[in-house]
């Protein structure tokens, strides 16, 4: 059966509250999820409290303010501050999104913030991805043809570069995936929506030959068909991108090809 | 359900045993029985309200005639059928172990078999007593 309860070694308790920066006028209360696989403890979650004044405007910046000026074992991924490389992705109150792109102002205090959800912590803020890419990996992300390579580039009209936009700017943040329940309860065999909006990037790539294997690859209970358009995807991709309709597109490209 | 190793490689979890290459005839199956629901559950709610303020054997009557028999046993039909596939995506979501969601499965396609085979009775009753 599905997991409705944490395992009792997951079970979140309360954790350290670190000190308020001294003089600091206008002060921000994070509540910060930490587990460290090495010390045997459960989960828990410590209180910090940000100087806004010696700390940019976005949750990165408060969480580096932490990380450089209270606690460094606070764990977590980023890179390059904006909402391209798609590491810093977390749970932010309540929901999926780039830490580097949240303001603190538009989170009401305290601030909330786990790891994504319903994945394997690493440690800290950092999840484990390991199957996330493995199923990006399966949808073979590459333009995959059996006509000889032309001597320059592969032709494409304007119109049909057209249909990539809105699959190609995808950053694999796992936003997406991490926020679908179909994807808790199912993620080993339920591609998810960020590979399924890959999938749709190539199936839908006129350049692209392999479209029946693709979808062959694709029709499956599990794999394509877990997706019962609940929607929190599209509402949790800090890129503006709609999963969802992908999804559906695929599934009208698998009828099309029986009806 | 084969026992997933736990020295298996990310890229072959996630193959698991391929494709099933199944799945479209069932989304199908879903989309059209229910659109047929929408003036068939239309139909039934006006045969429903058709039935106030009628006796027990004038209601009889009615519900037994050609017309309103054929609208009923197509909307327990189809809405049955819907009802069971439905109930096939909820329990291959959430129960997992092998043997409980065979199980399941099969009770669940029982259900509606009995079900449906009685309310195909009551209303053909209806019709030729």
């Amino acid at each position: 059966m599905v997991e409705l309860a944490l395992p009792k070694n997951s079970v979140v308790g309360r954790g350290k509250s670190w000190p308020k920066p001294a003089n600091a006028k206008k002060v921000t209360e994070f509540q910060i999820y930490r587990w460290n696989p090495d010390d045997g403890r459960n989960p828990s979650i410590d209180t910090y409290y940000v100087d806004r004044e010696d700390c940019g405007p976005m949750i990165l910046d408060a969480l580096l303010y932490i990380k450089n000026q209270v606690d460094p074992t606070l764990t977590l991924r980023r890179s390059c501050r904006e909402g391209i490389c798609g590491s810093c992705a977390m749970n932010i109150d309540g929901e999926n999104t780039l830490a580097c792109t949240r303001a603190i102002d538009d989170v009401k205090a305290p601030v909330k913030i786990y790891p994504l959800p319903h994945m394997p912590v690493v440690k800290d803020l950092v999840p484990d991805l390991t199957n996330f890419y493995a199923q990006h990996a399966a949808i073979e992300p590459w333009l995959k043809t059996s006509t000889p390579a032309p001597e320059k580039e592969w032709l494409q009209s304007p119109e049909d570069r057209s249909k990539l936009d809105g699959l190609y700017e995808c950053i694999l943040c796992a936003c997406c995936s991490t926020s679908c329940p179909s994807y808790w309860w199912n993620g080993d065999r339920y591609l998810g929506p960020s590979a399924l909006l890959q999938a749709y990037r190539w199936l839908i790539d006129s350049r692209d030959e392999s479209t029946g294997e693709r979808l062959d690859n694709l029709e499956d209970p599990f794999r394509l068909y877990r997706c019962h358009t609940i929607m929190n995807c599209a509402r949790a991709c800090p890129k503006s991108l709609n999963p969802a309709k992908a999804i559906a597109e695929i599934k009208n490209m698998m009828i099309e090809r029986q009806v | 359900m084969a026992q997933k190793s736990t020295l298996l490689t990310p890229r072959a979890r996630v193959s698991f045993l391929g494709s099933a290459k199944s799945g479209t005839h069932h989304a199908w199956l879903m989309r059209l029985t229910s659109f047929a629901l929408l003036p068939l559950t239309i139909a039934f709610i006006l045969i429903v309200l058709s039935l106030a303020g009628r006796d027990f054997q004038s209601a009889r009557i009615l519900l037994g005639s050609p017309c309103p028999a054929i609208l009923l046993l197509l909307f327990v039909g189809v809405g049955i059928y819907h009802m069971t596939l439905g109930m096939q995506v909820i329990i291959e979501d959430y129960i997992h172990g092998t043997h409980a969601k065979h199980l399941a499965l099969m009770a669940n396609t029982c259900f509606g078999l009995v079900l449906g085979a009685a309310s195909v009775y009551a209303v053909l009753r209806l019709s030729f007593t």
